[in-house]
């Protein structure tokens, strides 16, 4: 009996199931959680207290307003779903899915650790990762597209059609921008980007540039302020999610942490290092003991918090880009800072090279 | 018509003046923990933010503030409402259901000829306008300061006399009020109505 348990864990399947599960274990809470500090902090942001009431269940023990997603999703889950009568309801019902789906599928390729035993820590080590990650998130957009054209209304069409162009135009920028990091690399697995970064300094100090159009990229990928215009419940009451209630509009919801998480998983791999601290062996190098493997993913969820924490910070910041500006941004700054960075790149390279 | 807009210098096209702004004013009111002088000293340990810990604290309810219609009290204790039924005929929503005492009528104090047998208002129809404390000569029906009235049954919120009477308590305060203003003991409110009528101007 145990022999045979022992026997199917060793199978490659089983493992990479369990890694799955033991992701989704994880994303799924932070998920949960940044609602929450998005809540706390924008609350604190504006001298406020937030939640602060929900603790565990059925007893008096607050807990600082930690077992507020519970609530949050029960609350959804027992909501009606109510589906309008003049949607187009494949598409309606399609897009929550759509947007939830690509932000799991890009952690797929993400190391979000060292070593645990024998096994490396990523569900998929393609070599082909980054350009793998790019395709994904560039699907992102058409469940906000469906969603805006499946609502068959007039505040979610707008957004939709502020999504594409807002997207399609951020996705040139964020892709050039990381042109110069696999130059210096020479390899597109992520893996052997964090490798690169565990023998010298993080690609954040070689390529400064590189990491704010990147950064900035991000918030408009993930629909944040200052670039929420699909959104913007100003002006489109609240974008393409206006038709949607209960856990349809959970799960836009969901998509947008899920997104804010993948992307700055992305950011923590590419420019600040993955797993790794510039604190000595222990930090820099994979991971010999089950202890050495649990810190290295501590050290990486940790980097993400950090991002998430700041992402919610702007958003708090500073107000929604107008829409032009937020074209002029990409198309006529960020796409040529980002080409010149690549030429920059290349001729430093050259001339340490020759 | 032709909006003039600010030239904006290199640096600040940057946004970054605006940003690094942002970050110091959105941090100063992050580690700011000092409460709104909104409430002024009703701080009860919650001395955090602005947000009021709502069941915990309450705000002051403002002079005049009209919360939930009660029956008051005379200074013995004794009810005021003479069963004039004029509140009941005022009230907009007919929240108030008064029942008269008939033939068979007893009263607890002088110079009331009859009190109520039953006055009923129904919380969940009531309006809040106060037409019922308007009406009313003997000053017995009081919109005091309970503004969250909650209930877990339809039934449980038409509030019954002796409930209505032990939430308005005595009302010391109305009962001064017209002592000083001279017109006696025992309230006589038609008569200040009539006074302050003919102190009104004519225009004919």
């Amino acid at each position: 009996m145990l022999a045979s348990i022992t026997e199917l864990v060793s199978e490659p399947w089983v493992l990479t199931l369990l890694k799955v599960v033991a992701v989704f274990a994880v994303v799924m809470p932070m998920v949960a959680y940044s609602v929450v500090a998005e809540r706390r902090i924008s609350a604190w942001i504006q001298d406020r207290v937030g939640p602060n009431r929900v603790g565990i269940p059925f007893t008096n023990i607050k807990l600082l307003g930690l077992g507020q997603p519970l609530a949050d999703g029960l609350k959804s889950l027992v909501k009606e779903d109510f589906t309008p009568a003049h949607v187009r309801k494949a598409f309606y019902w399609m897009a929550p899915a759509l947007v939830l789906v690509p932000s799991f599928v890009v952690l797929a390729v993400v190391p979000f650790g060292s070593m645990l035993g024998a096994q490396k820590m990523v569900i998929a080590d393609l070599d082909v990762g980054i350009l793998f990650t790019f395709g994904i998130v560039s699907l992102g957009v058409y469940g906000i597209v469906l969603a805006g054209y499946g609502s068959n209304s007039k505040y979610p069409f707008l957004g939709g059609i502020r999504a594409t162009a807002q997207m399609i135009s951020y996705e040139i920028a964020m892709g050039m921008a990381v042109v110069p990091v696999f130059m210096l690399v020479g390899d597109l697995n992520l893996s052997a980007v964090i490798d690169y970064q565990a023998s010298g300094a993080w690609l954040v100090f070689k390529q400064p540039i590189a990491f704010a159009i990147f950064l900035i990229a991000i918030f408009a990928e993930t629909n944040r302020l200052p670039f929420d215009l699909p959104e913007s419940e100003t002006e489109l009451v609240a974008g393409y999610n206006t038709e949607y209630s209960s856990m349809r509009f959970a799960l836009f919801f969901m998509g947008e942490y899920a997104a804010m998480i993948a992307g700055s998983a992305l950011m923590v791999v590419l420019f600040c290092g993955g797993w790794t601290l510039p604190l000595g062996d222990f930090f820099n190098t994979p991971a010999q003991s089950l202890g050495q493997g649990l810190v290295h993913i501590g050290v990486f969820i940790a980097k993400i918090a950090m991002f998430l924490c700041l992402m919610i910070w702007i958003r708090w910041m500073l107000p929604r880009f107008r829409y032009d500006q937020l074209m002029n941004i990409g198309w006529k700054r960020f796409l040529p800072a980002s080409l010149a960075n690549i030429i920059l790149t290349a001729t430093v390279l050259w001339v340490l090279h020759s | 018509m032709k909006v003039d807009r600010t030239e904006l210098t290199w640096w600040e096209r940057l946004y970054l003046p605006t940003l690094l702004n942002g970050f110091k004013v959105t941090l100063r009111h992050f580690f700011s923990w000092k409460r709104s002088e909104v409430y002024g000293d009703k701080q009860k340990g919650y001395a955090a933010k602005t947000t009021m810990q709502y069941p915990e604290e309450k705000w002051d309810v403002p002079t005049g503030y009209r919360g939930a219609p009660y029956l008051v009290k005379d200074v013995d204790d004794k009810t005021k409402c003479v069963s004039c039924q004029l509140c009941e005929f005022v009230c907009p929503p007919r929240a108030i259901r008064i029942t008269p005492p008939g033939d068979s009528g007893v009263v607890d104090r002088e110079g009331a000829e009859k009190m109520p047998k039953e006055f009923e208002i129904d919380m969940l129809r009531c309006i809040y306008c106060g037409f019922c404390q308007e009406v009313c000569p003997e000053e017995a029906i009081f919109l005091l300061e309970d503004y969250a009235i909650t209930g877990e049954t339809r039934e449980e919120l038409v509030y019954d006399m002796e409930k209505l009477l032990a939430l308005g308590g005595a009302d010391k305060r109305a009962y001064d009020h017209h002592v000083q203003d001279g017109v006696g003991e025992g309230i006589k409110k038609w008569e200040t109505k009539t006074r302050e009528a003919g102190e009104q101007p004519k225009f004919h």
